[in-house]
């Protein structure tokens, strides 16, 4: 066993300044009528710097879709400010939500033309998207004729068609095979360090959460609050059995179990 | 399993997807069981990469599955593009198509055979003279007065003046039933006032309006342009309003992330999406107008107004020459059917499969 040398946890970065790529600011998030309200995320300030890759690790249900939501701008929240600069986030789903009525590439286009790109220019980019997810080849292949590795990596292609700072992605390969994942990790890690995306990245899987983050923060559960977070030094290119990773995902699973124990108790 | 290990060994001691194991269980879909989105899914994941773990580890807890899994999940770096061109070859779905003059024959084939033994058992009372044949004429007797419409130059006139009055009809009902269709899909307070309205007006007969648009309009175009739109104008924007209905959530998400919003979000992501269920309606609602327009035809019956297949049916009746009649409903029936199999069916399918929605049977 290797020892913690490798990782710190970091005070919550709430209140701290300079430039980010999104800040979210003491945000709560309720649903229902009032009256018979449930409080789905309490306080939550998270700042992503630019070109920061940040993990939002919880368990099923403590609201990390919600969270990306409001980020996304998709849903307002109940009280509490979010910024993104950059302008409107891309989403990734765990889902491909791509548009079966569309090639793949012309599902790229589509987002390269609602961004404003030109007619002429379009599919000389939906190409190079796709050349960038290693998917040369695939622009006039039909959703349901992709794997489903494939279809996730068009999605990427697509998310990254809209040119944003600042690339939400919820749960993209909870839905894909084990191998799948991890080739979809490194290409992951390599395309974000390609480009000066900065990733916001939620997951339940605290391994996946620590082979990509730089930060790993983890929710608690009803209400959603940030419970700790962890700085993430190991060196990349990381995998994600390296025993580094897999110290600290013991670690934060311990606490992650502490934070699910929690609600058994009473 | 300890031979298949090249690459840097791991510290951990068991596989992951051992749920006991409270020190060990470094993979959250273990202690975040619920989270997992089919039990299959989550049981496949866990156990592949229990098994990559356990290779990993070198100390074989072996989880059953096959050794090879655990060796190409760890690839050299420079080895990404490969595996992944591999996993993609592997898993993609090959979508091929039966030769059309098949797929033809063994679709033509038993409708032809039951029309040949309906005009057997047809020629058979007429033979054995189950009615007088002036009640009952022979299939001949009802090919000849068809024959002899057509000899006269009439036959394809008749033919024309329907379905262009149909065919009108039709598109001014797409026009409307569309733009209906929408605003009561999408317009809350609209939809709970007329929706109920517009699927019950469904079920009401065109016929019903026949006599109302009389009284409106006369014996004239207008009065059978009415009846058909009303008969068309429902179901097609009721089958747009379910084919709304119908659009996965995640789609009208995604559409709104990459911007498309508004307008262009009906008009990319909307509208493709309800598709299916719109191409369903206009088929019924090209049934409905074709139903629409016979019942017109027949009632709405004026000199000066053109002979359609519906006036051509009365002719017939007010002569009591039943091949005549008979040879008119076919005539309808025909083109009914023809139109259904000629235009709506090819695109239907055409839209299906290329969604991947038609199941090959
Ligand atoms: N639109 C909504 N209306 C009411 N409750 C909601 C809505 N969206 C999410 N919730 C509730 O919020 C909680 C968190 O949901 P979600 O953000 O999807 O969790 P996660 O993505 O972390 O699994 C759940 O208990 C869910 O029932
Ligand atoms: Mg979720």
């Amino acid at each position: 066993m290797t020892t913690n040398t490798l990782t710190k946890p970091a005070p919550a970065a709430a209140g701290s300044t300079g430039p980010y790529a999104a800040r979210i600011q003491h945000v709560s998030k309720s649903f229902g009528r009032p009256g018979a309200q449930q409080q789905v995320l309490d306080n939550i300030s998270i700042d992503v710097t630019p070109g920061e890759f940040v993990c939002l690790l919880g368990a099923s249900g403590c609201g990390k879709s919600t969270l990306l939501s409001l980020v996304a701008g998709l849903d307002k929240p109940s009280a509490g400010t979010i910024e993104t600069p950059g302008g409107r986030p891309a989403l990734m789903f765990q889902e491909h939500a791509l548009f079966p009525w569309l090639t793949a590439g012309r599902n790229i286009e589509l987002a390269l033309r609602m961004r404003g790109v030109p007619r002429a220019e379009r599919r000389g980019e939906a190409e190079r998207l796709l050349e960038l997810v290693r998917l040369k080849g695939a622009y006039g292949k039909r959703v349901h004729e992709l794997s489903g590795g494939m279809r996730q990596r068009v999605a990427m292609a697509r998310a990254l068609a809209q040119d944003s700072q600042l690339l939400l992605m919820d749960e993209p390969f909870a839905a894909l095979d084990a191998i799948t994942r991890d080739v979809l990790h490194d290409e992951l890690t390599r395309i974000w360090h390609e480009t000066n995306l900065s990733v916001l990245f939620v997951t339940h899987n605290v391994r996946e959460a620590v082979r990509l983050g730089e930060r790993v923060v983890l929710l608690s559960s009803r209400p959603g609050r940030v419970a700790r977070e962890w700085q993430v030094d190991i060196p990349q290119p990381r995998r994600i059995e390296d025993s580094a990773v897999a110290d600290l995902s013991v670690e934060i699973t311990e606490q992650l179990r502490g934070e699910i124990r929690r609600h058994g108790q009473h | 399993m300890a031979s298949t290990e090249t690459t840097t060994p791991s510290t951990t001691g068991k596989p992951d997807d051992d749920p006991t194991g409270p020190a060990t269980a470094p993979d959250a879909e273990a202690p975040a069981g619920p989270a997992a989105d089919s039990p299959a899914e989550a049981a496949a994941g866990a156990t592949a990469e229990g098994d990559t773990t356990a290779a990993a580890a070198g100390t074989a807890v072996s989880t059953g599955a096959p050794a090879t899994a655990a060796g190409e999940s760890r690839p050299a770096a420079g080895d990404l593009a490969g595996l992944e061109a591999g996993l993609d070859a592997l898993d993609s779905t090959v979508v091929s198509r039966q030769p059309w003059l098949r797929t033809l024959l063994s679709k033509a084939f038993p409708p032809l055979i039951a029309i040949a033994i309906v005009l057997g058992l047809w020629q058979l009372a007429y033979h054995f003279q189950l009615k007088p044949h002036y009640l009952l004429p022979s299939p001949l007797d009802v090919f000849r007065s068809l024959q002899q419409k057509w000899l006269e130059g009439t036959l394809l006139s008749f033919v024309w003046t329907s379905v262009s009055r149909g065919a009108l009809g039709f598109l001014a009902s797409v026009a409307i039933g569309t733009v209906l269709g929408l605003i009561v899909a999408r317009v809350k307070p609209v939809r709970a006032a007329i929706g109920p309205i517009l699927s019950g007006l469904q079920s009401l007969p065109s016929v019903a309006w026949v006599p109302a648009a009389i009284i409106w309009f006369g014996l004239s175009d207008a009065t059978i342009y009415a009846v058909v739109l009303l008969g068309a104008v429902p179901s097609i924007a009721n089958g747009l309003v379910s084919g709304v209905d119908q659009i996965s959530p995640l789609y009208l998400r995604a559409g709104r992330t990459v911007g498309a919003t508004g307008l262009a979000g009906v008009r990319h992501v909307l509208l493709p999406a309800a598709l299916p269920g719109y191409l369903a309606g206009l088929k019924q609602g090209w049934a409905f107008s074709w139903r629409s327009l016979m019942a017109a035809e027949l009632i709405v019956n004026a000199p000066d107004l053109g002979t359609g297949l519906g006036q051509l049916l009365e002719q017939g009746r007010e002569l009591q020459d039943m091949s005549w009649v008979l040879g008119a409903i076919l005539l309808i029936l025909i083109v009914g059917i023809g139109i259904e199999l000629l235009i709506f069916a090819p695109i239907e399918r055409r839209v299906l499969r290329s969604r991947g929605l038609l199941v090959k049977s």
